[in-house]
């Protein structure tokens, strides 16, 4: 079986900066991650490797520094790296990437053998638009399972998947036909950690560079930003409370310090306390 | 199979990464071991960098290296209650083209200084822990176990550069623990503020930067100071104090940077500011006496976890490169001459240290730790403030006689030290500092 993970190499939201000043997101400085959810795809992939033999190929779209994220995957267990990069592709958007992806994937297929399983995250945490995964199966004509939350069963011979899907008010239990386009939600799957064999490995490993060429991608107005039709109008931080939170001094006796809040929240809302007056006076 | 390198290092702060580039360029393979997520992760200096060590090491650092301002000003601080009497050293010949002294932020340039020791082609493996080191029958270190799962590493030479707590050489024994006495407890901010308002309020303009260094009453009595360095759009604010003098006083080292922050002669200047960043870490002061056996059979120790920290003159980094640097230095001379890695043969690198500007800046003080810390409350709490009072005398202009006005200020002095005592910690300090 051969499983390719899209991964991405997104800031550490947990430790981005706003600039104080300019409102803008200060990139420089902050760690980047592979995006979270590509790591309950990357160790799907791996534990249906790991039973069902076979290899995980990672793919990755992104500057040159995206090789950190692809160094990582292989340190967890990953096969094979490649990294797409080229100017062509900067300020790509969703349907832009989602091409070039479908291009670099359809290029693994020549190199090491068709997919039978593509795996994506539900999607990124810094674009969020979980459109990446959908439009590349729409490009490969894969079908499309997203918001998956267990792989639980995969049939080589039959060329069977059966997977969990969250759904509004349950799970839903789906089979589908191999070749097949997966996104993987959050909490399915915890990203193993790689043994020191596999560290070593990992850093002396060959990292497969393609440009657009390499690729395969002849049709540049699809790439980058001329083939990207989202533009971003206008980027802006919302605006902070203006109003600080207030203290309340806690007194000997609760009763007093609720009083006391009842007050502050009265005086800070006379309108509430109207509300509730003539609500008390119809009682 | 377990894999063997020529060197393991284990760290990848300033001495790690000082001695993986070197032994990398010397052509040694190496593996370079770091817990944290990345080089420079769990550091939080504050931080000024030396050049001159630096570029022994990498000459053209300049060329990428992520700084943020070279100093032109350092300003010290005696700080009273409620004034400071200060020293300050402005001089446009720090506008060198290669200048002396930068701040830098230790998360950005250690990520630069990794990325030189990966090209330089060693192994860097960040997220994984150096558990034990591993020793032979003849009790000669021959490797270390890691968190990961097949996690053993042979080499023949293992190079501690683990930082100041240094669990691995005093778990195995080479070592004991740094004492609450010997290491400083340091709490940091980074408050940031638009560059254009940090270059008016320290006078500056372009890259220069000011350093702010401040003892006295900040710290309640205790061995310590803070400090505030600028950047290019933040400024480094944090104090430090011995962990033993914390105990001991019952102060929090967060208490004292609020107090630190709040004391009039430091608020305008963070005014305004918003704090991105909160942290603390250990500093080793324990200077000469302090300094643990430096080689073994198989391994060398290096930067903080040998101690070598010169609190006095505030630097550390420098140190801990050019331990780094000498240390893989010497392996390669051993190496070279296809000897073995024993105690006797790497004693080159103590030996060579010895001879360097590090050992010597802290023979030199060896005996002032143990002096500020005896007598901390009469350096960092009576002498500053006896010092306010005096220029007060000195500059207030009420009617008052100057003569009698220097009588009043000699006899504070005398009152509240004593002559002797006067004499006595003049001639200590004098002796230390010789």
């Amino acid at each position: 079986m051969h499983f390719v993970v899209c991964i991405k190499q997104v800031p550490d939201s947990a430790q981005i900066r706003v600039h104080p000043v300019t409102n803008t997101i200060m990139r420089q400085g902050v760690p980047t991650i592979i995006n979270p959810y590509d790591l309950f795809s990357l160790e799907t992939a791996l534990r249906l490797r790991d039973e069902m033999g076979g290899e995980v190929t990672v793919l990755t779209m992104g500057p040159p520094s995206a090789e950190d994220a692809l160094r990582k995957a292989l340190t967890y267990g990953a096969d094979r790296a490649v990294l797409l990069t080229d100017r062509f592709f900067a300020g790509s958007d969703t349907l832009a990437t989602s091409y070039a992806l479908a291009q670099a994937i359809r290029k693994i297929g020549d190199a090491w053998g068709a997919p039978d399983i593509v795996f994506a995250g539900k999607q990124t945490i810094d674009g969020d638009t979980a459109q990446v995964g959908p439009g590349i199966a729409r490009r490969l004509e894969l079908n499309q399972l997203t918001y998956i939350s267990r792989v639980t069963k995969v049939d080589a011979e039959a060329r069977t998947v059966e997977l969990e899907r969250r759904a509004e008010g349950g799970t839903q239990v789906l089979s589908s036909s191999l070749p097949c386009l997966v996104t993987m939600l959050e909490g399915s799957a915890e990203i193993r950690r790689g043994s020191m064999a596999g560290a070593l490995r990992a850093a002396r490993a060959e990292i497969t560079t393609w440009s657009a060429a390499d690729a395969g991608i002849t049709d540049l107005l699809k790439c980058g930003l001329r083939g990207s039709p989202t533009v971003v109008k206008r980027v802006f931080a919302p605006a902070p409370r203006a109003e600080k939170a207030k203290q309340i001094e806690v007194k000997a006796k609760s009763r007093e310090t609720a009083d006391d809040l009842i007050e502050a929240l009265f005086e800070a809302k006379p309108a509430m306390q109207a509300d509730l007056e003539q609500l008390a006076a119809g009682l | 199979m377990v894999e063997k390198f020529d060197c393991i290092v284990v760290g990848a702060g300033m001495s790690g990464n000082a001695a993986a580039y070197t032994l990398a360029k010397k052509g040694l393979s190496v593996l370079q071991l770091e817990r944290g997520e990345y080089s420079g992760s769990k550091n939080v200096q504050g931080a000024i960098m030396y050049a001159d060590m630096l570029e022994t090491i990498i000459p053209d650092f300049r060329e990428d290296a992520p700084l943020e301002r070279h100093l032109i000003e350092q300003r010290f601080w005696m700080m009273s209650e409620n004034a400071h009497t200060g020293v300050h050293y402005r001089s446009d010949s720090f506008n060198e083209e290669r200048p002396n002294r930068y701040t830098i932020i230790r998360s950005q340039f250690d990520k630069w200084f990794s990325r030189k020791v990966k090209e330089a082609g060693a192994i860097v493996l960040t997220e994984t822990t150096a558990l034990e080191l591993i020793f032979d029958a003849y009790g000669a270190c021959v490797g270390v176990r890691t968190d990961r799962e097949g996690g053993l590493v042979h080499a023949d030479v293992v190079v501690l550069a683990e930082g100041v707590n240094g669990l691995l050489g005093s778990r195995a024994g080479l070592r004991e623990p740094p004492k609450p006495e010997t290491v400083a407890l340091a709490v940091k901010e980074m408050h940031f503020l638009p560059q254009e308002t940090i270059e008016a309020r320290f006078n500056v303009k372009g890259d220069e930067g000011v350093v702010i260094e401040a003892a006295g009453a900040v710290s309640a009595g205790m061995t310590g100071m803070g400090f505030v360095y600028t950047n290019k759009e933040c400024l480094s604010v944090g104090m430090g104090c011995l962990v033993s003098d914390y105990a001991r006083s019952g102060e929090t080292p967060y208490g004292l940077l609020e107090k630190f922050k709040a004391h009039p002669s430091i608020k305008p200047l963070l005014e305004g500011s918003e704090v991105k960043e909160y942290s603390a870490h250990l500093i080793p002061e324990g200077g000469y006496k302090a300094v643990p056996q430096l080689c073994g059979d198989g391994w060398v120790v290096v930067g903080d976890a040998a101690q070598l920290n010169n609190a006095v003159h505030r630097e550390g980094s420098n140190l801990a490169m050019t331990s780094g640097r000498i240390a893989a230095e010497a392996i390669f001379q051993v190496r070279s001459r296809k000897e073995k890695m024993t105690k006797a043969n790497l004693k080159r690198y103590p030996d060579a240290l010895e001879a360097s500007f590090v050992m010597k800046d802290l023979r030199k003080h060896k005996d002032m730790p143990a002096l500020l810390h005896t007598n901390s409350r009469n350096f960092f709490l009576t002498y500053p403030e006896l010092v306010a009072k005096a220029m007060e005398n000195f500059v207030r202009v009420d009617g008052t006689p100057k003569k009698e006005k220097e009588s009043a200020t000699f006899a504070a002095f005398r009152k509240t030290r004593g002559l002797g005592g006067l004499v006595n910690d003049a001639f200590k300090l004098a002796r230390a500092w010789r």
